[in-house]
């Protein structure tokens, strides 16, 4: 692909570089249009519930509700730089698509976004959004309509389109220079993360938690912390309904490729993806539409082999609970996606949940010292976009945290 | 190795493409055998994927046809077993089914190279496999004498183009124009920019992506094309003849009429306008 040769020299010359002062025009951007920094947060109950100081690193307000406008606004920039007329890009949850539609208006390039129905069904106020800032949302029908299928179609897009296009890929993943290009983007939510620490505690955090699904709130929440060797790192996967795959139905009833997957070659990518013995990727599930993909970055399947980085995984109901639990205790109400990093927490450290409960048991106790006494969780995005998935989810399940969901469903 | 050079030496090479096992395992054999009947000197067969990112919309719909009907890597190599003709055959598919053969304790992707080669496959087309990434299957092809066939779109220059020279054998997969594949009405204009740039190349040198009929054929091999690759056209009529229900044999003559159309269209561009001899 000659796309990925003509990026490469882009992103050396104006991320690595600052020619022409890209770098300074995006951080203003970011500030001016985005809203950073964002705050980092003292949770309060959170802390008296797990016995250790919790700091909530509050990407949901950001502008457009997630982090996925720090990598939208940088690539969609970096396309102005490099004279291309259009954008594309692909969506899962649709925050994504909408950071892209948000930061191609305001940067006036056309863009067109891909998604999956599935995805559009139940992510439907985010295609709302994307459509109001302009861009056109063109429905994936392939396979089971997820992130997979839209990436698929999106690298096709490009592919007919090159010369006056860019794909801004929504996560760490895909061909060289995209996984490191996308963490350079995001890593600006643990610089700031590591100054606020600082400045509030007067120390480092003892853990970072983020959820992980390809990974890009994961590398830009770690990327920072990599060469504090004394700050442990936990990506928090998809454990959706089970860990076992349905051989049956050739599904990962899961998202969790760093806990299940094997090594692999996707999306120009070597990494690891969770597939069948001939090396057919399966499709993958996860109650949060963001995680719900069947690779992940290489940068941090290779940190999670070496040790750096330990992946871990929550399942749907116990996101569902933590949904419930952070929006009720302390006022934010999370996107499903950031749901899972918080129940990671709730499993180790939870009052009343031992740490045997959900997808990979680990005895509480050494866990719970693992996080030490200062951790930051990153909430990635905010839920408005879940509510609709989160009231049907929750009313055909037990979750004790929630409220009475008939209040909500009468009138469907 | 031989073999497939052997194909392009007389004159301008039919190269057809099909999903093997699209719609079913048994009537894809008849199929492709009958691709052989019509005239093709080379047979891309296709192993389908789940993630075929560089196919169009005729493709994938294959692709998934032939992964219901229940086709694995191990049937595929049962395919090629099984097939009575007497064509060289290259394997197309995507590089992870190529490097996960074999399982965890494989070596890789040679697993997969030697048994390929065992089952009678002369060559290798991997569209997601980039020439920097591509030395390890290289070095399997090598040792088991078969070739490694690169795509070169139109927009591929500079470096790129020279890794791609000092690992391509075969032939080059020209890309006619940017995109997926697909059955076009008009062959690009960028054809002959193409060929030119990849005068000095010491392989065949064959067209694809947009290719469906005998005229079009001609016009590719008149532009200086060493041969014509058509898949989306042939993987049409398995479509169509499976959705009216068609029985396998008649599907099977309409693919061999079609394959004469456009053997017989490149052999007429060929008239056109006479090749210089190939050193």
């Amino acid at each position: 692909m000659p796309a990925i040769e003509e990026l490469t020299d882009a992103y050396e010359r104006y991320v690595l570089r600052n020619e022409e002062g890209f770098m300074d025009e995006f951080r203003e951007r970011l500030r001016e249009f985005g809203g950073r920094p964002t705050p980092l947060q003292h949770a309060e109950r959170l802390s008296e519930r797990y016995d250790t100081e919790v700091y909530l690193k509050r990407e949901d307000l950001l502008h457009g509700g997630a982090h996925k406008l720090n990598n939208a606004l940088g690539q969609v920039l970096l396309a102005k730089y490099m004279d291309k007329e259009r954008i594309v890009a692909e969506t899962g949850a649709g925050q994504h698509g909408t950071a892209t539609a948000m930061a191609a208006a305001h940067l006036d390039m056309p863009c067109e976004v891909y998604m999956g129905e599935t995805d559009i069904n139940r992510q439907r106020p985010n295609v709302f959004r994307m459509r109001l800032n302009g861009a056109d949302v063109t429905p994936v029908t392939a396979g089971r309509g997820t992130l997979k299928e839209a990436i698929n179609e999106t690298m096709r897009d490009w592919a007919t389109t090159v010369e006056n296009t860019h794909y801004v890929l929504g996560s760490v993943v895909g061909p060289h220079p995209f996984p490191v290009m996308v963490r350079d983007f995001q890593a600006v939510i643990s610089e700031e993360a590591r100054r606020q620490v600082r400045e509030q505690t007067g120390e480092l955090p003892d853990s970072v938690l983020a959820c992980a699904g390809g990974g890009s709130n994961t590398m830009g929440a770690f990327a920072a912390f990599l060469d504090d060797e004394d700050v442990s790192l936990h990506a928090v996967e998809a454990g959706g309904s089970s860990l076992a795959v349905d051989e049956e139905r050739g599904v990962a009833p899961n998202s969790a490729s760093l806990s299940t997957g094997n090594e692999g070659v996707l999306h120009g990518a070597r990494t690891r993806l969770l597939q069948d013995d001939d090396g057919q990727i399966l499709e993958s599930h996860s109650v949060s539409a963001g995680l719900d993909y069947a690779g992940v970055g290489p940068e941090l399947a290779h940190l999670v082999e070496s040790g750096r980085v330990r992946a871990v995984n929550v399942d749907d109901d116990a996101a569902l609970a933590a949904f419930h639990r952070l929006s009720s205790t302390e006022g934010i109400i999370p996107a499903l996606e950031s749901a899972h990093a918080l129940a990671y927490l709730e499993r180790v450290a939870g009052p009343s949940s031992p740490a045997t409960e959900g997808s990979s048991g680990e005895p509480r106790d050494e866990a719970h010292d693992d996080l030490g006494d200062i951790v930051i969780v990153n909430v990635s995005g905010r839920g408005d976009k879940d509510l609709e998935t989160v009231i049907e989810e929750t009313d055909r399940r037990e979750i004790p945290e929630a409220p009475e969901m008939d209040v909500f469903t009468e009138g469907l | 190795m031989d073999a497939i050079e052997a194909a392009f030496a007389d004159g301008p090479a039919f190269v057809p493409y099909l999903a093997a096992g699209d719609p079913d395992y048994d009537a894809s054999l008849e199929y492709v055998a009958a691709l052989a009947r019509g005239g093709a000197d080379v047979i891309e067969l296709g192993l389908p994927f789940s993630e075929p990112v560089a196919e169009g919309p005729t493709i994938q719909a294959a692709v998934n046809r032939s992964l219901d009907a229940g086709m694995t890597p191990d049937r595929f190599f049962a395919f090629v077993e099984e097939l009575d003709v007497d064509v060289p055959l290259v394997c197309m598919t995507y590089y992870n089914l190529i490097y996960r053969y074999g399982g965890e304790d494989a070596e890789r992707p040679r697993a997969f190279v030697e048994r390929a080669a065992a089952a009678g496959i002369e060559g290798f087309v991997v569209p997601d496999l980039p020439a920097e990434e591509a030395d390890p299957l290289r070095e399997a092809c090598d040792e088991f004498g078969c070739d490694l066939v690169f795509i070169v779109a139109p927009t591929t220059q500079g470096e790129r183009l020279d890794r791609i020279m000092a690992r391509v054998s075969g032939y080059v997969y020209v890309q006619a124009r940017l995109g997926v594949t697909g059955a076009k009405a008009d062959v690009s204009t960028q054809t002959g920019q193409s060929l030119d740039r990849l005068a000095e190349w010491g392989v065949p040198k064959a067209v694809g992506f947009g290719i469906s009929s005998g005229e079009q054929a001609g016009e590719v091999v008149a532009a200086g094309a060493d041969g014509v690759i058509v898949g989306s056209a042939l993987v049409d009529i398995v479509a169509e003849g499976h959705e009216a229900g068609d029985d396998a044999a008649t599907v099977a003559e309409r693919l061999e009429t079609k394959a004469r159309e456009l053997k017989e269209g490149a052999v007429a561009g060929a008239q056109r306008t006479p090749r210089p001899e190939r050193t």
